[in-house]
């Protein structure tokens, strides 16, 4: 049973075609790597998923509801959350703001002219972002500032925000881009935990192929806009296409 | 106590005692002596404070909490002012249709000018909002003489219908036959304390304002207008459609500038373009700056503060600067004239933009965040000094690093 | 017919101004990242130098006429400005008469100088502080500027005239074949001129100087420009220079076409920031097009017949049509995709 399904999708930018007929499947409950060399469209697509592009072609199913035209807020009330490359999260708020606003946005939807109850009041709120934050070992920052942590707890900060939506896929853009090993281990670990104890399909873009490895059941090859294949991680790691498609970029980088 | 965290009730009580002793605490020198020019202790300068105040607090809870520079502010003040008197003229001196209408029309204006405005952010926000005020200057000065009477401003005349005024009312705006220009004056020794119905009528909504605005801070809807200034993207991706957080803070502050608008229309019922220019607009930003933008008390203080010096260096001229320089010998004396001078009097405006600049540069925060810098040099004779509104400034001055 | 071209011709000159302040707005804005609120002062400034040159050139030296005596016989005291004693009567009263375009040298250095302090002394340190600091600082600076003008030169209008030669009128109708007379003043042909030739400077400027293409380049991504290592602050500084210089020699020339007071500049500012919005934020031609096309339009608003329709609609008209572009195009005429988007 597939959750996400993108059909024949083409997008172009003036005389650059970003994106052509691309077909991609994402079973629910599973996995699913998207890679690929520089430039392949990798970006592209992932936004085109979530609201920020409109594809000039071609369709997106979400749960068998389509996605195309709704705006990103939209489509987050779907079920699907998004992790950035660089964490985005609410820098001047504290900790513990940050993981009362996704809960509220989850319960209260997109708006509500709630100005006259109190934060302090939100005492099941409360106590779901509090949790949320023991199970993620940051209890102890609550007060904190979020733009005053480390690079490695914002981006475990930004991945406990979305799941406190309980999206039902979650997407994530080179989520270890630019950490250490050390965190992009923990990282790993941190997605491995989640996989294994919700029922959450995940999408990840991802560069670092230790990454893709540790953690995908499926993994589609991007290349020069359009999907090169689509396999398990053992017969990916073989491929010929890929190899070419890998090599061809050092070549061209050198 | 009124749903509040201790803090804010101590905040709140501050506000309130200020407020109600305000004919005291503002004139401190005896009427005779010759440090009274200082005082700020009669009834129309009072009313400034307050209402200015208000004015601020409302824009506050759009630019503090928002992030959003809004440019066109004094457009809603100005509304409000031209609403009340329409309600003067046509209905009676009774303040609360006046009051009503004022708050209704400046929220319904400022839904329509949000709307627009809103579709962008930033820069372009600004300019939108300031080109909207100058667009209503010129509306309310020319265009639309028939209803705002051109330059000459709006006022009451004999001649209006007035169609519920009773034959005993004042013919003075009123609340239930309470004029508002009606005042006591209490004479103790030196001192004389004047005690204004109309200060204390604008005082309670001042109060009643700092109130909502307080609860507005603390709920889950203050908390979301923080994380639209903080991170769109971030709300955008979390759920949450930032165009009616921003254009509800938008209409609200609009409603307090409406309400603002319509209380000085109703201490003195008069409503001229002037009102609306974008000078105005400045002003109030100003006020909200140099308080302290998106502190609770912040604005409070710039209004005061602004309103006061506004009224204190108007006064002054040259005469009383040789008075205080007196002592100097001659030439130092006039030389110190001169040079302060300009900035006196009518050089007001002056020292209104150095102040504007001074502020922007060196204490981004306002007073509130100089009266911590200070709290915090002070720390150890008096460590609760400043502590009420410290985790904003804390978190300000954290994230700008 | 007529009375439409004049009008068009009318707009001419105020879009003119519009758009040269204009152009160094989106100039400031698209390389520096900054708005700049004191740009209507500059402008101001700019048109007070030809009053101060004006000053200047007429300050007098007092002497006694013995040819010349009052009804009581005593001898005429005679102010005769300094040019006149130094280069002759007939000279010296040319060099008063054409004090106005002379002021064009003496506004360039100033106002570069100007431009120089305020980015150097004030804006530099406000590049990576958010907007609306930006905008706040420069509103404070402009508030400033106008009351120390103010101070020194009083809050009324100061009459400021063109050279003998330019006054009167040049009849179009005739050109155009037309029976009516079309006359449109000769200053004010010189002024849409003069802007024209300003306007191409600056594009031949940015077009076909190494400099220029470093300025277009940043405009167009200002991260990449940091990252070749061109020694940016230095361009930058410059690049306000001229920009000053730009609004400065708009105000200088209009000084004859309206009186210049202290309050010119921010009256001018928001009407900038409106043809800035309405040509699209960063894009220098839209800047120009937009002054121009909003200028002929509050021009044509001001015609009596149209006023008959709806009262006041020139003071009006730019607004509405810029909420209505804005809402149709809200990029604007020419604005590009990716400039102040966030």
């Amino acid at each position: 049973m597939s959750i996400l399904e993108v059909k024949n999708v083409g997008k172009r930018f003036g005389g650059l075609q970003a994106l052509s007929d691309v077909n991609l499947s994402v079973a629910e409950n599973s996995v699913h790597a998207i890679i690929g060399p520089n430039g392949a469209g990798k970006s592209t697509l992932l936004n085109c998923l979530v609201g920020k592009l409109i594809p000039d072609t071609g369709s997106v199913m979400f749960d068998g509801q389509s996605v195309l035209g709704r705006k990103p807020y939209e489509i987050n009330q779907m079920g699907i959350s998004r992790v950035f490359q660089t964490p985005e999260i609410f820098g001047d708020l504290t900790v513990m703001e940050n993981m009362l606003i996704p809960c509220l946005a989850k319960r209260d939807g997109a708006f509500q002219l709630n100005g006259w109850s109190r934060v302090v009041g939100q005492r099941d709120m409360i106590d779901k972002a509090e949790e949320m934050l023991r199970d993620m070992n940051m209890i102890d920052k609550r007060h904190m500032p979020a733009a005053s942590m480390s690079r490695g707890d914002k981006r475990r900060l930004e991945i406990a925000m979305c799941l406190a939506q309980d999206p039902r896929l979650l997407l994530l853009d080179e989520p270890t881009a630019g950490m250490a090993r050390a965190d992009t281990n923990n990282t790993i670990d941190l997605l491995k935990q989640i996989k294994d104890e919700r029922d959450i399909t995940i999408a990840i873009i991802e560069h670092d192929m230790h990454v893709v490895f540790s953690l995908a059941e499926r993994i589609t090859v991007l290349a020069q806009g359009t999907p090169l294949v689509e396999d398990t991680p053992d017969r990916i790691k073989g491929h010929p296409k890929v190899r070419e498609a890998y090599l061809g970029e050092s070549q061209d980088a050198a | 106590m009124f749903g509040l965290e201790k803090r804010d009730t101590l905040l709140l009580g501050v506000v309130v005692v200020l407020t109600l002793f305000a004919p005291f605490i503002l004139n401190p020198f005896p009427a005779d002596s010759g440090l009274a020019q200082f005082n700020a202790g009669y009834p129309d300068l009072m009313q400034r404070f307050v209402i200015f105040g208000i004015f601020a607090i409302g824009f506050n809870i759009l630019f503090g909490l928002t992030g959003y520079l809004s440019f066109g502010h004094a457009a809603f003040l100005g509304v409000g002012s031209y609403s009340a008197v329409w309600m003067f003229k046509l209905l009676s001196y009774n303040v609360v249709p006046a009051l009503v209408l004022a708050v209704i029309m400046a929220g319904l204006f400022s839904a329509l000018i949000g709307f627009i405005s809103l579709r962008r952010s930033g820069i372009y926000f600004s300019i939108l909002t300031l080109a909207f005020a100058q667009m209503s200057f010129n509306l309310a000065y020319s265009v639309l003489t028939p209803i705002t009477n051109g330059e000459t401003g709006l006022q009451i005349y004999t001649s209006d219908p007035q169609y519920l005024q009773s034959v005993d009312a004042p013919s003075f705006p009123n609340l239930f036959g309470a004029a508002m220009n009606s005042s006591t004056t209490l004479f103790f020794g030196g001192w004389t304390f004047t005690f204004s119905v109309g200060y204390y009528f604008c005082a309670i909504f001042l109060i009643l304002a700092f109130y909502l605005a307080i609860r507005i801070f603390r709920s889950p809807f203050g908390m979301m207008l923080r994380a639209v200034k903080s991170n769109q993207q971030r709300m955008n991706y979390t759920g949450l459609n930032t165009r009616p957080y921003t254009l509800a803070a938008f209409v609200i502050s609009g409603m307090y500038a409406g309400l603002a608008g319509g209380l000085l229309a109703a201490m003195d019922p008069l409503a001229g373009a002037e009102r609306m220019q974008w000078t105005a607009s400045g002003e109030v930003v100003l006020m909200t700056i140099l308080g302290g933008a998106g502190t609770l008390i912040g604005p409070v203080l710039g209004a005061g503060f602004i309103k006061y010096f506004e009224n204190i260096f108007a006064k002054i001229n040259d005469n009383v600067l040789h008075g205080w320089f007196a002592f100097m010998p001659d030439g130092i004396e006039d030389a110190m004239v001169a040079i302060i001078h300009p900035f006196v009097g009518k050089g007001w405006h002056l020292t209104l933009g150095l102040l504007f600049m001074l502020v922007v540069i060196f204490l981004p925060g306002g007073l509130v965040e100089g009266g911590q810098r200070l709290g915090r040099v002070f720390r150890r004779k008096d460590k609760n000094a400043g502590s009420v509104e410290a985790d904003a400034a804390q978190r300000r001055s954290e994230a700008a690093e | 017919m007529d009375a439409i071209l004049l009008q068009i011709l009318n707009g001419l000159d105020k879009g003119s101004a519009y758009a040269l302040i204009a152009l160094g707005l989106t100039l400031i804005f698209g390389t520096l990242g900054v708005v700049n609120f004191a740009h209507g002062a500059l402008f101001m400034i700019g048109a007070f130098c030809s009053v101060t040159l004006q000053r200047i050139l007429t300050l007098s030296v007092e002497t006694i006429d013995e040819t010349k005596k009052d009804f009581l016989g005593n001898p005429l005291k005679v102010k005769t400005p300094y040019v006149e004693q130094w280069f002759g009567p007939e000279t010296g009263q040319a060099i008063i008469d054409w004090s106005v375009p002379l002021a064009i040298l003496f506004a360039i250095p100033v106002m570069l100088l100007i431009g120089f302090i305020m980015e150097r002394g004030l804006i530099k340190h406000f590049y990576k502080r958010p907007h609306a600091d930006q905008i706040l600082v420069t509103f404070g600076l402009a508030i400033v500027l106008q009351e120390v003008v103010k101070y020194f030169y009083g809050a009324n209008p100061i009459p400021t005239p063109a050279p003998q030669a330019f006054v009167g009128s040049f009849d179009f109708a005739p050109l155009l074949g037309l029976d009516t007379s079309l006359a449109y003043p000769y200053w004010r042909l010189v002024y849409f001129g003069f802007s024209t030739l300003i306007i191409a400077a600056v594009f031949a400027f940015l077009q076909f100087t190494t400099f220029g293409m470093v300025v277009r380049a940043g405009m167009a991504d200002r991260e990449t420009v940091g990252l070749l290592g061109i020694d940016i602050d230095r361009r930058f500084t410059i690049m306000f220079g001229i920009a000053a210089a730009v609004a400065g020699l708009a105000g200088v020339m209009y000084a004859p076409i309206n009186s210049p007071n202290y309050h010119m500049g921010m009256d001018f500012l928001v009407l900038s920031f409106v043809v800035v919005v309405v040509g699209g934020m960063g894009s220098l031609p839209g800047a120009v097009l937009a002054g121009f096309l909003l200028g002929i339009l509050e021009s044509l608003a001001s015609m009596n017949e149209i006023k008959s329709i709806i009262y006041g609609i020139d003071q009006i008209i730019i607004y509405v049509v810029a909420i209505v572009i804005l809402l149709v195009r809200p990029r604007g005429l020419m604005g590009r995709r990716g400039v102040m988007e966030e």
